[in-house]
């Protein structure tokens, strides 16, 4: 396969999953608003700070938008051109990449980002962002399971392939990691006692914005403890969005491509991940802080992403 | 709204659906009794779904200097161009024996120059022309074929006879307009497609594919084969990852590749992969900056070195932009002539050189009548329209024309036929053309049909997509069909 090729069928990938993400976040974050307004005390505008602030934008924002309120916000995080992670960008760029690669991905594929991209430029859905936000999310997020489901379902099971899943599950951990971390930057309002109302309904949220809700109850019974949630959304090693699933399954599809036996791993960024995620209990997260564990567990993705760049994508000359 | 050409003008031009007003030619008739039991709804309908198909897939071409999402839908209409067998038979040999003499024309050209050295066609002609590659001379092409791929444009004049306007032998596009267009009409009049027998155009790719195949050096068995494109703001890229996908083959751009050792790889995850043939949809100008174009980024150092020792193929081969110098065609009935011992079988639009002393002379009295174009240009660029053209604008060409004649030829405006076309909300002739595309390889295939290029614009006679043309999908009717 070109290299140019897999880095932009990776690429693609990528930017799907971050416009997923990014309506996810979004999304739920509009519905813990709605339960915040009735609490006293609380400050609806407070509550999209950590959401600015998880995309790394906070001076863009503050730029473009002179009354940072909730309308502000889904409209930079949705349809807002000037920011480059915005899910309309991220189509965009994702489209872009799937289009010089379009002979190497199958034509419902094509088709189906295509329509996405269609649909997020249209005058429908920036009115749609206007007048029922949720549903524009919802669509945005069903997109690209649809994308993914088509992906699965009528490409080869190759190396092309192995690089889109790389790239789904890289971006898929980073923005994981991302989300939990907002918990972290949100503030209880004052008289809010830890473990009481307003913070379960927070980590309820975290939960449900990586469409763990469900999951998790059936595990822990109910019970909503920050501790368990971290635990189950780092660590857990069947559900589909926890970062350790992610990283076991980019794993894999790593030794797929080259071959290499379960044992060697790409590179020592990947070998040091994995080893955290498999040995590395809840106790100590929080007791090495759960924020510094997850930007270590960020900084570790970027190296991977680096890494992969030097491997597969970068002239090494050699004749194969 | 009943009938939709009731209002329906045939005009004076030779109409392609129309004998005389409200008689269809036998061809067209079963194509007007379905429109007649059509309402409107049923139209917009289909329209709709048209239009809907070509954006959700992509087909889209770019256009320059537009920074308005910069992509668009080719407009396509959704009256097909019906052309019965025994026309189209007529064509398809006037087609093969036209690519057999171009063929021939340019061995000799790049070798003994017999034809110059007859006096069959003046040396200057060839020497000037800036499409003529000199540094090829004496080269052997792979198999001995220049042209793999030929777009030539055929029109029909006033009395409905099929003049060639122009052949296109270096990048001809526009083939997956063809496939893209007869996909749609099978979903938006399938009963209609059934009921006429058309003859099938989507085995294109495959033939395609076993003319690069052929051409593989050291008649490799299972060569790799490749299209080179400029990238992904051409304005044909859709058609390029289209045929690069239906021929199961990579896209690559120049920087995909390298060229090392007087052979090409290209980049891969796995290292270097030789490449044994190149469909290259870039103009020679820029394949190798090296020996072409110093500035080419799209190209690759050293493609030209490898060409020459034989380890890589390109289709279609170096040096073919002299065969569709505007002056050089002007000779290819000749060249049919002297090198078929034929006549030709599809005549030429009677053309004016400019480097000739009383052509100019007539040309430059005559220019408000004339279409004048730059020799060396195509896509509708570099040309007059005499008749369309102000004063000023007829006096800037003369003096372009003045200063350098070999770079123009003229030719009387041809009356286009027209073709009942969906615009403004009813239907209204409009002027046509037929870009068949010429597989030349083992042997010589042409799909039947071709691209029908439609002006939409009223009264407008140029067909292309940069100048506001269209499609229709061109349908050949099986033998005894009607």
């Amino acid at each position: 396969m070109l290299s140019r090729v897999a880095e932009s069928l990776y690429w693609m990938s990528r930017y799907i999953e971050r416009a997923e993400n990014n309506a996810r976040i979004a999304e739920v974050n509009l519905q813990m608003l709605l339960d915040l307004t009735n609490q006293r005390g609380a400050d609806p505008n407070q509550q999209w700070d950590p959401i600015i602030s998880s995309l790394e934008e906070n001076e863009l924002f503050a730029s473009l938008y002179p009354t940072p309120d909730g309308k502000a916000v889904i409209d930079f995080v949705s349809l807002q051109k000037k920011n480059p992670n915005s899910i309309v960008s991220c189509l965009t760029r994702a489209r872009e990449n799937a289009r010089t690669t379009s002979e190497q991905i199958s034509s419902e594929m094509w088709e189906q980002i295509n329509k996405l991209y269609l649909f997020a430029k249209s005058d429908a859905a920036k009115k749609l962002v206007r007048t029922s936000p949720y549903e524009f999310f919802k669509r945005i997020v069903t997109g690209s399971h649809l994308f993914q489901g088509t992906t699965d379902a009528t490409m080869t099971h190759g190396e092309g392939w192995d690089f889109i899943r790389i790239g789904k599950l890289l971006e898929r951990a980073d923005c994981t990691s991302r989300l939990l971390d907002i918990k972290y930057h949100i503030l209880l309002p004052s008289g809010e006692k830890v473990g009481g109302n307003v913070d379960t309904i927070q980590w309820m949220s975290v939960l449900r914005s990586c469409s763990a809700l469900e999951a998790y109850r059936k595990i822990y019974f109910g019970q909503v403890a920050p501790w368990k949630v971290a635990e189950f959304i780092i660590t857990h090693s069947a559900f589909p969005r926890s970062i350790r699933f992610s990283v076991d399954y980019f794993d894999a599809a790593l030794h797929h491509i080259s071959g290499s036996a379960e044992t060697k791993y790409a590179n020592e960024a990947e070998r040091r991940l994995r080893y955290d995620l498999d040995y590395a209990t809840i106790g100590e997260i929080f007791k090495f802080g759960l924020h510094e564990y997850l930007e270590q567990v960020q900084n570790r993705l970027a190296e991977i992403d680096r890494a992969l760049h030097a491997t597969y994508c970068a002239d090494n000359g050699a004749e194969g | 709204m009943g009938n939709f050409f009731s209002d329906y003008q045939v005009g004076d031009f030779f109409d392609e659906m129309f004998a005389e007003p409200g008689v269809a030619r036998p061809h067209y008739s079963k194509l007007l009794a379905r429109f007649k039991e059509m309402d409107r709804e049923e139209f917009e309908r289909k329209r709709a779904l048209a239009a809907s198909t070509f954006l959700s897939q992509g087909v889209t071409f770019t256009v320059y200097n537009d920074d308005q999402g910069t992509e668009r839908i080719f407009p396509f209409d959704l009256l097909p161009r019906i052309i019965p067998a025994e026309e189209w038979d007529r064509i398809e040999r006037g087609l093969v024996q036209r690519i057999t003499a171009l063929n021939q024309f340019l061995h000799d050209i790049y070798h003994e120059q017999n034809i110059l050295r007859d006096g069959v066609i003046p040396k200057s002609i060839v020497w000037e022309a800036e499409a003529f590659r000199p540094e090829f001379m004496h080269f052997d092409v792979p198999r001995n074929v220049y042209i793999h791929i030929c777009g030539t444009d055929l029109i029909r004049d006033k009395e409905g006879n099929y003049l060639v306007l122009e052949d296109n032998a270096r990048c001809p596009s526009g083939v997956s307009y063809v496939i893209e267009n007869r996909q749609t009409m099978k979903r938006t009049f399938p009963s209609l497609l059934g009921q006429y027998r058309v003859r099938p155009v989507e085995d294109y790719s495959q033939e395609l594919l076993n003319v690069l195949r052929y051409i593989a050096p050291h008649a490799k068995h299972e060569p790799t084969i490749v299209l080179l494109t400029p990238g992904v703001y051409n304005s044909a890229y859709f058609e390029h990852s289209f045929l690069a996908r239906s021929m199961g083959i990579e896209i690559v751009e120049g920087r995909d590749l390298v060229a090392q050792g007087g052979k090409v790889f290209m980049r891969t995850t796995k290292g270097h992969k030789q490449v044994d043939v190149i469909y290259r949809r870039i103009n020679d100008d820029f394949l190798d900056p090296q020996v072409f174009r110093k500035d080419s980024g799209l190209g690759v150092p050293g493609l030209v070195e490898a060409y020459r020792d034989g380890n890589v193929s390109l289709a279609n081969s170096i040096g073919t932009g002299i065969a569709d110098d505007k002056a050089v065609y002007h000779f290819v009935p000749k060249m049919i002539r002297y090198y078929l011992k034929e006549d030709a079988l599809l005549p030429n639009v009677p053309t004016y050189l400019a480097s000739v002393k009383e052509d100019l002379t007539y040309i430059l009295e005559h220019i408000p009548e004339l279409v004048v174009k730059a020799v060396n240009e195509s896509g509708g660029y570099g040309m007059l329209m005499g008749p369309q053209a102000t004063k000023a604008e007829c006096e800037k060409f003369k003096e372009k024309i003045r200063k350098n004649p070999r770079n123009y030829i003229a030719q009387p405006v041809v009356p286009l036929s027209r073709a009942p076309s969906f615009c403004d909300d009813s239907m209204q002739g409009r002027h046509v053309d037929l870009r068949p595309f010429i597989l030349y390889g083992e042997k010589v295939t042409i799909v039947p049909g071709g691209l029908t290029r439609v002006a939409l614009r009223e009264g407008s006679l140029v067909v292309n997509s940069s100048q506001g043309g269209g499609s229709k999908d061109t349908w050949v009717l099986e033998n005894g069909a009607a």
